[in-house]
């Protein structure tokens, strides 16, 4: 059975987008034979993305002659949250093209030809590449919040230090120690020290 | 850098060109067919697509080395905007115009009738006879309007959205805005899955003939000199080729040239009509390129000059004030915070640099400058360029506020409705 990529919860869900009926067909029955059970394929543009939003799929399938591709950009664009890897297919392509997908960084990966025993391989590499893009997102948010964080108490130490007398381990101590009795995060007194500190400058 | 290269022939080289079938393709088309690409020793191959989406992934993907592109696109590919960012940018812009607004024959009656309109008004006009209709059906309770356009990075996306709130419609607020493919907003319209649109030409006017929508605005009434379409560039391509980007420019150079011509018109009209290109009645693109346009199902028309520009007013030359104009509206519509080095980002997108280098000393006024201040409207703009000064129109904002680039919060600030 399929382990989750996404979650870790339940199995691998994916949408085909595809008017085409005969290629949703080989699409659905590779990833069936490949354990994928839970598949549901939109037909019609129309609603696509509110049946999207209801199907909430771990990856979203679709032909690259599908003019429907910019329209799941907007998706992604307007809403963050349903951002979700697009594994596309082509019917020709050269051999340098998955390699330049690789290296471009994209979560759409493009097969050559529809042949429905590579259909699950393709989905999982879009999963994981997708997966690595995020969490290198992710960790990128995390290591510049970081950042300023350490910014910040560096800041309230050095206020604590001047007014207080303190070294810098005494004030590092009492901001944790308040933080501490407060059940509050060590940037969060950090701020409120730098803050009153620019309120009473003056 | 590209440097032009004159000397001795070398063998014909193959350009692999991504475009959508729309007008302002013209200018692509006329390079490969008239024989401006032969003359500089290049072969371009025109490949159609479907989808912004394709367009930008099928450049990172080495199937095209060059592609037809919406202005914003390289931009935000700079920004690391939308999925797969893939940073291309360009050195020469497709030309000017094409775009409109069209909303649907049932809502403009109700414009017509909440504001007394007669048909002859002006974009601003429309856009507060339609703000009226909103108000209305608010008070009425019906449901909201729904408005496409093509790509959340492009020119129709923020004018459509410049346009709304020029008449004091939030377009995130009052209004939902969607993505249509082109080739889909008429039949959109017409099943009423759509309210309106903004899109390139000609399926305004494919809407105007089927009786289904009236044009309200056009491009030039928003704002004249917006960049429409660019060349977009994939960095791998021109690094390991920069004697055949250079090539290319001079082609691309003659082909506008050749396309603003009003004598070529006819010949340009039956090329794009061709179902390799865009694949729509030759009579109507005629029009189309003189300006001509039927704004509502009775006939009524409106002549616009340079609709479609393709080469005068310096159309090609990629202004850098005009990429962070484009910034200031992704940064005015939250797509993008603003933040002082995402600035070096924009400029990078827009390479004016490469176009001065390749077309200096031909006989294309090529300005010395890279910026300007967008949007005045009460005189024209003088330019320098080596063979002298250059005039461009006055080419003012619907809202009559210039543009200044080099300051960018002062003027998203200004703005009463924006993402807050």
């Amino acid at each position: 059975m399929t382990k989750d990529t996404q979650t870790g919860q339940r199995p691998l869900r994916v949408a085909i987008i595809e008017e085409n009926s005969i290629r949703a067909a080989i699409l659905l029955d590779g990833l069936r034979d490949a354990g994928v059970a839970d598949v549901e394929v939109i037909d019609t543009m129309t609603h696509m993305l509110r049946r999207l939003s209801t199907i909430d799929p771990d990856v979203i399938i679709i032909g690259i002659e599908n003019p429907s591709r910019d329209v799941l950009e907007q998706m992604f664009q307007v809403s963050k949250l349903v951002s979700r890897p697009v594994a596309m297919f082509v019917d020709r392509s050269d051999d340098g093209m998955i390699q330049a997908a690789v290296e471009a960084g994209v979560s759409a990966y493009v097969v050559d030809g529809l042949r429905k025993e590579r259909v699950k391989a393709i989905v999982d590499m879009a999963v994981s590449r997708f997966n690595a893009f995020d969490r290198l997102q992710r960790e990128l948010v995390a290591a510049r919040n970081e950042l300023a964080s350490r910014k910040i108490i560096e800041r309230a130490k050095g206020i604590l230090m001047r007014t207080r007398h303190l070294s810098e381990e005494e004030a590092y101590a009492l901001l944790r120690q308040t933080a501490m009795n407060e059940k509050r995060k060590l940037v969060d007194i950090a701020q409120s020290v730098v803050t009153a500190a620019s309120l009473l400058e003056k | 850098m590209p440097t032009r290269n004159t000397g001795r022939p070398s063998p014909e080289r193959l350009v692999r060109i991504g475009f959508i079938p729309l007008l302002d393709m013209a200018v692509l088309a006329a390079a490969e067919e008239q024989g401006f690409a032969r003359r500089e020793g290049i072969r371009l191959q025109l490949v159609k697509d479907v989808s912004w989406s394709n367009i930008r992934d099928r450049l990172a993907f080495r199937q095209f080395d060059v592609a037809h592109m919406l202005s914003p696109m390289p931009v935000a590919s700079h920004l690391g905007l939308g999925s797969n960012p893939y940073r291309c940018f360009t050195p020469f812009a497709l030309g000017r115009g094409g775009n409109s607004v069209t909303l649907s024959l049932e809502l403009y009656r109700e414009m017509q009738i909440a504001a007394d309109l007669d048909g002859s008004e002006d974009a601003l006009a429309n856009a507060l006879a339609l703000k009226a209709v909103i108000e209305r059906r608010r008070r009425q309770g019906r449901k909201p309007l729904v408005f496409a356009m093509t790509y959340p990075f492009s020119s129709h996306n923020y004018e459509f959205r410049f346009w709304l709130a020029a008449g004091g419609i939030d377009p995130d607020s009052d209004v939902i805005m969607t993505v249509v493919p082109p080739p889909l907003t008429v039949d959109a319209m017409a099943a009423r899955a759509i309210d309106g649109f903004c899109v390139n030409a000609p399926w305004n006017m494919i809407a105007v003939e089927k009786g289904v929508g009236r044009i309200v605005a056009t491009k030039a009434d928003i704002w004249p000199s917006a960049p429409e379409k660019v060349l977009g560039v994939s960095p791998d391509w021109a690094e390991k080729n920069p004697e055949t980007l250079s090539r290319l420019i001079v082609a691309l150079d003659a082909a506008a040239r050749w396309c603003d011509d009003p004598g070529n018109h006819g010949s340009l009209a039956q090329m794009l009509g061709d179902r390799a290109c865009v694949g729509i009645s030759p009579d109507m693109i005629l029009r189309l390129l003189k300006g001509e346009l039927t704004v509502d199902p009775g006939g009524r028309t409106r002549s616009i000059e340079n609709y479609l520009m393709f080469h005068g007013q310096a159309a090609n030359f990629p202004w850098i004030s005009q990429a962070r104009w484009i910034y200031s509206q992704m940064v005015r519509w939250g797509q993008v915070a603003h933040d002082e080095p995402c600035l070096a980002q924009v400029e990078a997108a827009y390479r004016p640099d490469i176009y001065r280098s390749v077309l200096a000393g031909s006989a294309t006024a090529v300005p010395l400058i890279d910026s300007k201040v967008e949007g005045v409207g009460s005189s024209s703009t003088v330019v320098p360029t080596a063979g002298g000064d250059l005039t461009l129109a006055a080419d003012a904002f619907i809202d009559r506020r210039a543009f200044d680039p080099s300051d960018i919060p002062g003027y998203v600030s200004g703005f009463a409705i924006r993402t807050k």
